[in-house]
């Protein structure tokens, strides 16, 4: 499933009134199977952009659409956030099924399809625990999880490991990639990480600050699949360099707000 | 070099837990009203001694006296209650999730729930007659209030990451209500429930003073009235278990209905 964002802009009502502009003009085409990774500057309305994707805002100009064939019994697309976001009065099993339930799938195939999304974030044995029982990285599985039992054509993940540990998101890291090898989905991936974006996408997409538009697009040319060696190839370092050079003013002056 | 210890500078802060002395006070304040019922300083048509209430409350439960007073103020104060909290309920998470039941709801709640509800009371046996329905009515109502209220307050409370996260896996309107908002509204709603209690409790009472041949109010104004001090006290303390135990009721309820809750 290919994603199109067409000449998308969105203003928000300000607090005092004034208009606020998130987005101004954004064109970005994300590729079937494409891993690619949204970074810039904190403010710079990469979490707008992914919940336009989402359809959980609707943008003030352009238009989004999603093209290819969707396969009975998956959904567009599934979120996976920052904050887990994952419902404290469910269990790790019912959190999982959340969105098989929403979409009509019977109770039987339902608990078949969380099993299988269970085993495969790693959290076998921990089905009935509840979501403040589970440490950070655990809850981001559960994360994960929720999101790929709906099956989505569009995997949108906005900075999914921002809020855990460096030692806990590099782990993570390394799973999503075993995870993306294996099913292969279009991944939209929000991040403030530069390292992260360029170990995991196959394209950087980088936005300006306030009100953000694409900067550029950086091809990642580092083999599939990565590995954590891959860190100190030229090629990583002068994309990691490449795109550092392009944000550092942008973060210098969101710094000064 | 000298050495400098360091002290445990928090250690007045640390509570210990005094099970005994719990105990003891309880037993103690009986103790003392016992003792002081014996010498006789105050005639027993003022003060009854704690074992004369007990032995009087045991002749009352043998005879059925007590369990007829009981089963009629426990129907009253259960079918108030569960009228009032189901409707509390209802309003709250409409005033609450809808723009349209927060414009609606607002004022009206506003203008209304200052009234205090026993001054309703002769109004509602004006409309409803002296029966039961009055009763029901003025508990229902007192219930009602902090049920609205603290679901609103719940209701307001649900998360708008978690809404998000259920919009962005297919939850609609309904979905949305029931599986986020009435599951965050939760806590608050069994806050509303022992508030709720406290008020029914009272305006049970209240409303048994009026026109009733039964229940634990009765039961107390009556004896009252006949100078009956030790039947009157078995009464009062009828309602203070029954006031410990819905409490009780109600706590344990809440920790089966929401396993969730950290600690």
């Amino acid at each position: 499933m290919r994603v199109v964002v067409d000449g998308v802009t969105k203003t928000y009502a300000g607090r005092d009134g004034q208009p606020l502009r998130a987005l101004a003009g954004i064109d970005l085409v994300v590729e079937s199977e494409e891993f690619v990774a949204v970074l810039g500057p904190s403010g710079c309305g990469k979490s707008t952009l992914l919940s336009l994707i989402a359809g959980l805002l609707a943008p003030t100009g352009g238009a989004i659409w999603l093209e290819g064939d969707l396969a009975r019994g998956r959904t567009p697309t599934a979120m996976v956030f920052q904050e887990f976001a994952l419902f404290p009065w469910r269990t790790v099993q019912t959190n999982v099924e959340f969105g098989l339930e929403e979409a009509g799938v019977p109770a039987a195939e339902r608990a078949r399809r969380a099993a299988r999304c269970i085993a495969l974030t790693g959290l076998d044995g921990f089905e009935t625990r509840y979501p403040h029982q589970l440490s950070g990285g655990m809850r981001q599985r559960v994360g994960i999880a929720r999101a790929l039992a709906v099956e989505p054509a569009v995997l949108l993940m906005d900075e999914p490991f921002s809020a855990l540990d460096a030692q806990t998101r590099q782990l993570m890291q390394e799973e999503l990639l075993g995870i993306w090898e294996r099913t292969r989905q279009t991944i939209v991936y929000v991040t403030h990480n530069i390292h992260e974006a360029v170990y995991m996408a196959d394209r950087v997409v980088v936005l300006s600050r306030r009100p953000g538009r694409v900067l550029a697009e950086v091809k990642i040319e580092l083999e599939r699949p990565r590995a954590e060696r891959m860190m100190g190839e030229a090629s990583f370092l002068t994309a990691v360099e490449r795109i550092w050079s392009l944000i550092r003013d942008q973060a210098a002056e969101a710094l000064r707000e | 070099m000298t050495r400098i210890p360091v002290a445990h500078r928090a250690a007045f802060l640390a509570r210990r837990e005094h099970r005994a002395l719990r105990v003891a006070a309880l037993l103690g304040l009986l103790a003392a009203w016992e003792a002081v019922a014996r010498i006789g300083w105050v005639p027993v048509l003022f003060l009854p001694s704690p074992l004369g209430v007990l032995g009087e409350g045991w002749d009352m439960l043998r005879s059925g006296e007590l369990a007829g007073h009981v089963a009629a103020s426990l129907w009253r104060l259960l079918l108030g209650f569960a009228v009032g909290a189901a409707l509390g309920v209802g309003v709250g998470i409409a005033v609450g999730f809808f723009a349209v039941g927060e414009a609606v709801g607002t004022p009206l709640i506003a203008a209304t729930f200052p009234i205090p509800k026993i001054a309703l009371l002769p109004l509602l046996i004006l409309w409803l007659g002296l029966g039961e329905p009055s009763k029901v009515a003025v508990i229902a109502l007192g219930v009602f209030f902090p049920m609205a209220i603290n679901t609103f307050t719940g209701v307001r409370q649900a998360d708008p990451l978690l809404v998000r996260a259920a919009v962005a896996f297919g939850a609609r309107r309904w979905s949305v209500i029931r599986k986020v908002v009435l599951p965050s509204a939760l806590p608050m709603i069994f806050a509303g429930l022992r508030l709720g209690a406290g008020t029914a409790l009272l305006l049970l009472v209240a409303a048994e003073m009026i026109a009733v041949e039964s229940g634990i109010g009765f039961l107390v104004l009556h004896a009252g009235n006949l100078m009956q001090t030790t039947k009157l006290m078995v009464g009062i303390v009828v309602l203070s278990l029954l006031g410990v135990l819905s409490h009780w009721g109600l706590g344990r309820l809440e920790r089966l209905a929401l396993p969730w809750r950290a600690s």
